[in-house]
């Protein structure tokens, strides 16, 4: 048994499995991008995230294979599409309830979920649809091959990344973002529109989740409930990482896909993400702020 | 009107019901509603106090899960299966509550935090898909035709609609119970401040954990109760985080505030979702040949649109409103929230 | 420059503020004395937009304030620098002056008000890189008039800069407002430290449950016996 389990440990498909954990852990850090800047700014936790990436790579099928849409287009779209929802959540939904109770404004966020969920199957039915786009993989060695679409996912998410934390740290807007997670109420006197900020907030966050989509209409197939697949290991994601905080979301990302794919390569898939709650669970014992939020 | 004559007559037409004629289908209905308000009943029973769990999902597929493999892998009898069942229910409540409660988890946190427990233990169910059948659901084995008292089966719908009313009602009872007693003064106090709370000599820790175990093992003997009636049960239909928001909005439209809020908000909610499923159907109809509606969506979307609504404008729920109209009609007065 | 005329504002059903009436004239410095809870602070917020006037007038320089949204105030030449200061903790010192420079029009001004800021406080360029929650009170307040500064103000209002310093660092704040009148511009100060504030001031006004008591010159008010009776214990 000890043997079996050492012999496994030095395998090279274990090498494969972490390395398809960090790779995994690209588009976990790219799906919790968009809900911590909107948590960080808003400070309102969407529980329809996962949704409107599944209408944005439902827009991205949609235009793609049945209008027949350059696909590079399509994924633009889709991260239009995203956005505007993103600004519309806002606009029609969490502007009526800043003053509201938080858990109020998490629970009108889930009623978004079960809208966004009815509208694609009105719009979509509830069959799986593949974007039926293989990139391929990239041989290694002889055992050993990365998804081509697991790769740009990692190179797009760590760009994105970049690009966010150069927008926030160099821009007016950027600064502005940081600052009222700070203070809301002083905004006022820095001549900064609050309620701009948000739905600009709330736009730019919703085009990340476009992007999210973007990648995830390559791996999987979409249908009407597949935000429930990812939305809740986003959440963990965000709360291990010090909701609000890009910098831990992008650190518990790993931490966790590399738990999820280290679980998958011992038992089931369905093992690795107990794993990978279970830590989170046991994450907030020690560490209730997030793993990696800077002690206040 | 008397409310003493109003309990009377409501609990009359209640006895009365399977009587009346009604036919299978309603009474169905009715069953349903029963053991669904049990469960939201129990939800609402920690979540007036600001407890807002979303792995409620979680106990139910325990109190389900438990109590069916427990009879179909080693045969024993429900009756026992149940406690057992309640009794993991509670543990798991204790493993996720004390470091909770005790690190001070609130809000957000512990809402998303007990999310997390909803989808492992969905996630487990899926994993051990050999024994639990995983997604494509569980079905406890038949003690064969008629009815059993062993198996805490029966094909009459009449003997569940009273035990379901039972159920329900003791649901109620106990609702109220913990709003009359002293814990319901410490909860308030720690659900306004939890500092000045415990400065005053309120156990915390203690007291959420003790509404949080109570309001669990509620949640498990519906999950129960809805395994026998239903003789299946799957990850989705009494587990997940679906289940969980399910629980926590049909509270927030009847009312979190009132005995009653929870179970009329399992009339609506689930009337609402049967009648808009009867009355749109499941067709799709198509613009084009590539552009299909299909309305079996409809349900989902209104009652999507409907909850929003109601977090915007009537955030105590329906009840709440009423009972505000009704205080202000009586004193003269407009409430003051 | 500022004037008001009849204002009245409050929080909810708390009226805070009743028919107040003061001007500021360009170039002056002006002070607004009273007790705790007079009412000070809500007529600072109120200039600034932080809270809504009931009724009443707010002009600068001949333009309504009240008229315009709130955020465009500090467009109109008016900077606040508010109780206890308010930086961004976790944000560094420059990025704190990017903030009062936000407005698309004080951008292309960022540069030459940052090198102003810091001739004028040399310790501000010292800390640049520091997050502003770690700087000491006074380092902070010298922050916070920083940040006001970046937009080029026409009038600085300043509500009670030296709460919560040691007496040493509050005489550097008066030291630091005195630096800053001498560049020209126009401050209206709300302060309990009522002698060393008559000081540095032309002209007061008393504040008193919300209603304007008195007003005069500094030396009028610092002779004054019932202003030395109520506020400097004499």
């Amino acid at each position: 048994m000890f043997a079996e389990f050492t012999e496994a440990l030095f395998s090279i498909f274990f090498i494969e499995t972490l390395i398809n954990g960090l790779l995994l852990g690209g588009v976990l850090a790219l799906l919790s991008l968009g809900l911590n800047l909107i948590f960080g700014v808003i400070d309102v936790v969407w529980i329809c995230y996962a949704e409107i990436i599944m209408l944005g790579m439902y827009t991205i099928y949609f235009l793609h294979v049945d209008g027949g849409m350059p696909l590079i287009l399509a994924a633009a779209c889709g991260v239009g599409v995203t956005a505007l929802l993103g600004w519309l959540t806002h606009r029609l939904v969490i502007g009526y309830l800043l003053q509201a109770a938080p858990i109020n404004q998490l629970l009108a966020t889930g009623g978004l979920l079960f809208f966004f969920q009815g509208a694609a199957m009105v719009a979509f039915g509830i069959e799986f649809r593949n974007l039926g786009v293989s990139l391929g993989s990239l041989a290694l060695s002889e055992d050993i091959y990365l998804s081509w679409t697991r790769l740009l996912s990692f190179a797009i998410a760590a760009g994105v990344v970049v690009v966010l934390y150069q927008f926030l740290s160099r821009s007016y807007l950027g600064a502005a973002i940081r600052a009222i997670s700070q203070d809301r109420e002083i905004m006022i006197l820095m001549g900064v529109n609050t309620k701009k900020l948000y739905l600009l907030t709330s736009a730019i966050g919703g085009g990340l989740a476009g992007l999210a989509a973007a990648l995830l209409a390559l791996q999987y197939d979409v249908h009407p409930f597949i935000g429930l697949s990812f939305g809740p290991i986003t959440f963990m994601v965000c709360v291990m990482g010090g909701l609000g905080n890009m910098v831990g979301g992008f650190l518990a990302a790993f931490v966790f896909s590399e738990l999820i794919t280290i679980g998958g390569y011992f038992a089931e898939l369905e093992w690795g993400y107990v794993l990978a709650f279970a830590f989170f669970i046991f994450a907030m014992f020690i560490r209730p702020e997030g793993l990696f939020a800077r002690k206040s | 009107m008397n409310s003493k004559l109003l309990i009377a007559v409501v609990a009359a037409v209640l006895v009365a019901l399977p009587f009346l004629g009604l036919d299978s289908y309603p009474l169905h209905l009715v069953i349903v509603i029963l053991i669904w308000s049990f469960a939201y009943t129990g939800w609402s029973i920690m979540g007036r106090f600001g407890l807002v769990s979303l792995g409620h999902g979680a106990f139910m597929a325990v109190g389900g899960y438990v109590t069916a493999l427990l009879w179909n892998e080693l045969g024993l009898t429900p009756w026992i299966g149940i406690p057992i069942a309640m009794l993991c229910a509670g543990g798991l409540a204790v493993l996720i509550g004390y470091p909770c409660f005790k690190f001070r988890i609130v809000g957000h946190y512990f809402a998303l935090v007990t999310l997390a427990l909803s989808e492992v233990v969905r996630q487990i169910i899926i994993a051990t898909r050999d024994t639990t059948g995983g997604s494509l659901g569980y079905t406890p084995e038949r003690h064969g035709d008629g009815w059993s008292v062993i198996a805490l089966q029966s094909d009459d719908r009449m003997v569940f609609y009273f035990v379901a009313l039972a159920v329900w009602m003791a649901g109620i009872v106990i609702w109220r119970l913990v709003d009359r007693s002293m814990a319901r003064y410490a909860l308030e106090a720690i659900s306004e401040d939890e500092d000045a709370s415990a400065a005053v000599g309120v156990r915390v820790t203690r007291e959420k954990l003790k509404v949080t175990v109570l309001s669990a093992v509620m949640t498990a003997f519906a999950g129960a109760m809805y395994c026998q009636y239903q003789m299946f049960i799957s990850p989705d239909t009494i587990g997940g985080v679906g289940i969980s928001l399910q629980i926590v909005f049909a509270v927030v439209v009847g009312g979190i505030y009132n005995s009653l809020g929870p179970t009329i908000g399992a009339v609506i909610t689930l009337l609402l979702a049967e009648v808009l499923r009867i009355w749109i159907g499941t067709e799709a109809y198509c613009l084009t040949e590539k552009i299909c509606l299909n309305v079996a969506g409809v349900p989902l979307l209104v009652y999507g649109i409907m909850l929003i609504l109601f977090i915007i404008f009537l955030p105590k729920g329906i009840v709440g409103a009423v009972a505000d109209r009704w205080q202000a009609r009586n004193n003269g007065s407009v409430p003051a929230k | 420059m500022l004037t008001l005329k009849n204002v009245n504002a409050g929080y909810g059903d708390f009226q805070a503020l009743f028919d107040v009436s003061l001007d500021v004239r360009a170039g002056e410095a002006v002070a607004v004395i009273g007790p705790n809870g007079a009412g000070k602070s809500t007529l600072m917020r109120v200039i600034s937009g932080m809270i809504p006037a009931t009724v009443g007038h707010i002009e600068m320089e001949g333009v309504s304030v009240l008229d315009a949204p709130a955020h465009d105030i500090v467009g109109m030449g008016i900077a606040h620098v508010p109780e206890n200061r308010r930086l961004f903790p976790r944000m560094t010192v420059e990025d704190n002056l990017r903030m009062g420079c936000f407005m698309p029009q004080f951008r292309a001004k960022y540069e030459a008000r940052k090198d102003f800021v810091y001739e004028l406080f040399p310790r501000m360029l010292e800390r640049r890189n520091q997050m502003a929650g770690t700087l000491s009170g006074g380092e902070q307040q010298m922050c916070a008039i920083g940040r006001a500064l970046m937009s080029d103000p026409k009038i600085l209002l300043m509500d009670e800069p030296s709460a919560g310093l040691a007496p040493v660092i509050v005489q550097q704040v008066f030291d630091l407002i005195e630096r800053i009148r001498a560049e020209g511009l126009t401050v209206l100060i709300v302060e309990q430290n009522v002698r060393q504030v008559l000081r540095i001031v032309d002209r007061a006004y008393v504040l008193e449950s919300g209603s304007l008591r008195l007003e005069g010159t500094a030396d009028e008010l610092l002779q004054s016996a019932e202003i030395q009776k109520s506020f400097m214990g004499m």
